[in-house]
């Protein structure tokens, strides 16, 4: 599998991530090499097998909703890069 | 014999006759620390105050009368992507470089009650993300056996605490072999519990549906009392079995007459040192020597157990890694355009080589077109590699392997080539995609005096019998009892 610097370009962004020239470039060698190793598993029929997502039998887990402990509000901001008036601090987003 | 020498069981039965107190022994581990870790490096943090006012708490416990807690007193480390309470947890990455979590992990919790002295944060790869925990964010930290080697990973910097005894013991975290394989690598102890037995609430998430923490010590005692302390249903993890923990210390017997312990064929592969197999087939027949029975089994589709970890798991991560967005904690970078550019470029410098690799390989595998072919696929082939394991677990109790095909390799050797490093994973990857429970303990040392480890694989929820079979070999050998010499 030859991944092209356009799809290094694509997936950055959707992974969210700035990437240097010098990154896109190993990523595409690297991607390249990963991906072409991993199509070993198209070796295997695997027509009707089930996926496994989770090897337990553990589905839809309830509890009643009943308020416990909670954070509160300064120790729930304490790591925040910025905050004002109790609120996460972020770049203007409407122009 | 000075007191960070020895195991948490022998520390137990000085403290309750009254022979030392918990102060006595964390000073012990504490200079022990100051003494070598400049050397290993093996510590993010090292909690000096935390551990004496946890110590002299603990003292006065004892001196009340309180000794039933076998960890009471006891000084552990905390791999670093374990939440602790106002104490700085990093995972080693940048991006969470001044994170101080405001809660502890649900295992912090339980070490807490239990009366434990915590004295660090060891080193890992950065989001537990590497064999040799070259990919931590800050240091690399070395092996205590020789300091030019790897101390494996992820969980390195625990392992080489445990083997530095720069702590009695500690806990790591396995999502594809990251605590049994640098116990392999540093000569120590390290179970993976079954996926479902220990809670994840608090651990930093990595790949959700293989994560498990479990415990690095000296040897299989100390293993099985941690483990009675960490393991048990958690409300705060869904994932957690609703389903009773026995006392692990039950299951240590010396006997193994009729236990059945199966070989598989696809474990002893070319391009292994014949030192590691040597070591591992001769354990085998120790144990065959105690009674045990040993059995023939396939496990066939194991060549694919790496390709399917690596679609599985780095999807997982591109998941769970979506949160470090620079908003509600962890880096931010400075003066941003606009909301978008926050959050590339955040991410850009927060995140290290590998943790980027992995991203961008796991939102390959999950983008349109692609996710039949690389998820799904995965998927499919992790319930054939279960499915390996539930038939050969018809024939047998237990299933013994390598832990890893070669002994500790040396810094930079696999470091420019991922797919290689992947690669030593090979023998402890499958156990986390079929969820089983596996241990490894030293089995042997390489010519150059490196440790080598023997991994023991259970059916789930039967950490019992590994626990068991481990306990009958370290009983008959002396391999444990070996310390690095720094």
């Amino acid at each position: 599998m030859k991944i092209t610097k356009q799809e290094v370009e694509n997936v950055a962004k959707l992974a969210r991530l700035e990437l240097s020239e010098q990154e896109k470039e190993k990523l595409m060698d690297q991607l390249s090499n990963i991906l072409t190793y991993v199509e070993k598993m198209g070796e295997l029929d695997t027509k009707g097998v089930e996926p496994t997502s989770h090897v337990l039998d553990i589905n839809n887990v309830m509890r009643d909703d009943v308020p416990g402990e909670s954070l509160s509000q300064e120790r729930a901001l304490s790591n925040a890069p910025d905050k004002a008036a109790g609120h996460y601090k972020v770049p203007k987003i409407i122009e | 014999m000075e007191l960070y020498q020895l195991t948490i069981h022998e520390l137990h039965d000085m403290l309750k006759k009254g022979e030392t107190t918990s102060e006595a022994i964390t000073e012990s581990v504490l200079s022990r620390i100051k003494a070598v870790d400049g050397k290993v490096k093996a510590y993010i943090t090292v909690t000096e105050e935390v551990a004496r006012a946890q110590a002299r708490e603990a003292d006065k416990r004892i001196k009340a009368g309180d000794t039933s807690s076998p960890l009471l007193g006891i000084p552990i480390a905390v791999k670093d992507n374990m939440c602790t309470d106002g104490i700085k947890t990093t995972c080693a990455s940048k991006i969470l470089g001044n994170f101080v979590p405001p809660y502890d992990a649900t295992v912090v919790r339980n070490l807490k009650q239990a009366g434990y002295v915590l004295c660090g944060k060891p080193n890992m790869d950065e989001f537990a993300m590497g064999s040799s925990t070259e990919n931590s964010g800050f240091f690399i930290t070395r092996n205590p056996w020789d300091l030019e080697r790897i101390p494996g990973g992820s969980s390195g910097g625990s392992a080489a605490a445990v083997a530095a005894g720069e702590c009695i013991g500690s806990l790591g975290s396995d999502t594809g072999g990251s605590i049994r394989q640098p116990a392999s690598c540093c000569g120590v102890v390290g179970l993976k519990p079954t996926y479902g037995r220990v809670s994840r609430f608090g651990l930093v998430a990595f790949a959700s549906s293989l994560d498990q923490i479990g415990p690095i010590t000296k040897d299989v005692i100390d293993a099985a009392l941690l483990m009675n302390v960490i393991s048990g249903h958690d409300e705060r993890d869904s994932t957690s079995a609703n389903i009773p923990s026995p006392d692990y210390t039950k299951a240590l017997k010396k006997d193994v007459k009729g236990m059945k312990v199966g070989l598989p064929k696809e474990y002893f592969i070319e391009g292994m040192d014949p030192a590691v197999e040597k070591a591992v087939r001769d354990a085998v027949k120790t144990l065959e020597g105690l009674g045990a029975k040993v059995v023939q089994v396939s496990l066939p589709h194991t060549d694919y157990a790496v390709a399917t970890y690596y679609i599985l798991a780095t999807s997982e991560a591109r998941s769970n890694l979506a949160r470090y967005d620079g908003v509600k904690y962890g880096y931010r970078t400075q003066s941003p355009k606009d909301l978008m550019d926050m959050y590339m470029k955040s991410r850009a410098e927060g995140f290290g080589p590998e943790v980027k690799r992995r991203i961008m390989l796991g939102t390959y595998a999950l983008s349109a077109g692609y996710y039949d072919a690389y998820y799904k696929k995965g998927q499919q082939v992790r319930t054939l590699i279960k499915r390996d394991f539930d038939e050969a677990f018809k024939a047998v109790d237990v299933i013994a392997t390598p832990t890893a095909p070669t002994a500790a390799f040396k810094i930079g050797e696999k470091s420019s080539d991922p797919l290689q490093m992947y690669l030593s994973d090979i023998f402890t990857i499958s156990v986390n995609l079929a969820g089983i429970p596996g241990i490894s303990i030293p089995c042997g040392f390489t010519s150059s005096n490196l440790p080598i480890g023997l991994q023991l694989l259970g059916k789930h929820f039967d950490e019992e019998a590994i626990l068991h079979a481990a306990f009958a070999y370290e009983q008959a050998t002396e391999w444990h009892k070996k310390r690095a010499k720094l």
